[in-house]
């Protein structure tokens, strides 16, 4: 596999992992449980949307075909989108929601300050400025998680059973392939399977912190950064954010 | 054709507010990265405060608008991502606005020096984000107001 062709892949799949989880996270809005949390919400999900036109410009700059990052975005179907299954999800109660962010950005704070030193200047540069977004979300994620967990009967049930549902997804982040070797090899990006100790150890201190138990099972459900097979939901997801521009092809305000 | 003096062009770019906090100019914000001329075209280096600001836009609409006003014929903003914005680019003339808005502005130590409306120092976290994505919800223990504070990143 060419160095361009997995840098493609790979740009591909971390603005579609922060385009379908954005979109998931904005759904949210005006219908969190209190002010300051729908605020949140929005706010992460502008950053995280934010970070897709950068990603996906990359992957439209690197396919060198005249597309933008709205058309990748917008004009894709299904069998395309390389995004983690996780991601994907509904958000169920905002428990789920929450741990799910916990879950994604914990990675995103390991991954993103390596991609900082990648050896490509559009990577590091993308991966700098996501990176100093991400330090703000882990942290509320996390805190929420914890104050959820450990506090009352009703929310602490919900979130374990929130981690006991999330959980088979997240074995994926660590589900890499060719394009992974290929990059890393070349010093663009850390191979994920290297932080994964690191990840695990994050995690398991703030799930512990938050007084839930880890579940034992590893099976992890696969697909979604492959392209293989994504779940039923993302179909769904795409309906609502893609239907402006697949019947009115190409119109902008 | 007239090529206009780079120093010019700076001050004209400290005449345009943000659009979201209008107290302070693009420059006061520290966005504007990079006046120069490339060849007869005038070159102006914008980077974004956060990846997701909706604010960016309009930004950039607004320096067009300004530049053209003043007869900049032949305009290019170029996008800059790295070194990535940090609060520390915010003049001291900047700082000084925000806090006069009543807007507490952003601190190494991660949370606002005292309330911009009384002074007082007894302040406790509401919540990260605020109405904007730089900044964050406050509230002073002592006069009791809320009050946003300008995130340090």
């Amino acid at each position: 596999m060419e160095v361009t062709d997995a840098l493609q892949q790979f740009a591909t799949r971390m603005g579609d992992n922060t385009l379908i989880l954005g979109h998931r996270v904005s759904e949210w809005c005006g219908h969190a449980p209190v002010l300051e949390e729908d605020i949140a919400l929005a706010n992460t999900a502008l950053d995280l949307i934010g970070q897709t036109q950068f990603w996906l410009g990359l992957a439209a700059e690197i396919q060198d075909e005249g597309k933008s990052a709205d058309d990748i975005a917008f004009l894709r179907d299904v069998w395309d989108f390389r995004n983690l299954l996780l991601l994907e999800l509904p958000n169920d109660d905002f428990g789920r929601t929450l741990m799910r962010q916990f879950l994604f950005d914990a990675w995103q704070s390991i991954h993103l300050p390596r991609l900082a030193l990648s050896s490509d200047p559009r990577v590091a540069a993308i991966a700098e400025k996501a990176s100093k977004e991400v330090a703000y979300h882990v942290e509320r994620s996390a805190d929420t998680v914890v104050g959820l967990g450990d506090g009352s009967a009703e929310s602490h049930k919900r979130m374990q059973a929130a981690l006991d549902y999330l959980w088979p997804y997240v074995g994926e982040i660590f589900d890499t392939d060719e394009v992974d070797d290929v990059l890393s090899e070349a010093g663009i990006v850390t191979h994920p399977s290297s932080l994964k100790g690191e990840y695990y150890a994050l995690i398991e201190r703030v799930l512990t912190k938050a007084t839930l138990s880890i579940p034992e099972d590893p099976f992890a459900h696969k697909g979604g950064r492959s392209g293989f097979r994504h779940t039923e939901h993302l179909g769904h997801i795409l309906v609502e954010m893609q239907w402006l521009q697949r019947a009115y092809p190409g119109s902008k305000w | 054709m007239l090529k206009h003096a780079v120093s010019d062009v700076w001050q004209w770019l400290d005449a345009v507010p943000d659009p979201e906090i209008p107290v302070i100019s693009l420059v006061d914000l520290g966005i504007i990265r990079d006046v120069a001329w490339d060849e007869d075209v005038l070159v102006v280096k914008v980077t974004p405060t956060y990846s997701g600001c909706p604010a960016t836009t309009v930004i950039n609409l607004d320096i067009e608008n300004a530049l053209r006003e003043r007869g900049v014929k032949n305009l290019r903003l170029e996008r800059q991502l790295s070194p990535a914005w940090t609060t520390d680019w915010l003049t001291d003339n900047g700082r000084a606005k925000l806090e006069r808005y009543g807007i507490a502005p952003p601190q190494a130590a991660g949370g606002p020096e005292r309330c911009p409306h009384c002074g007082d120092t007894h302040l406790e976290r509401i919540s990260q984000f605020g109405s904007t994505p730089c900044k964050a919800q406050w509230r002073c223990k002592s006069c009791l107001e809320p009050f946003d504070y300008f995130k340090c990143i």
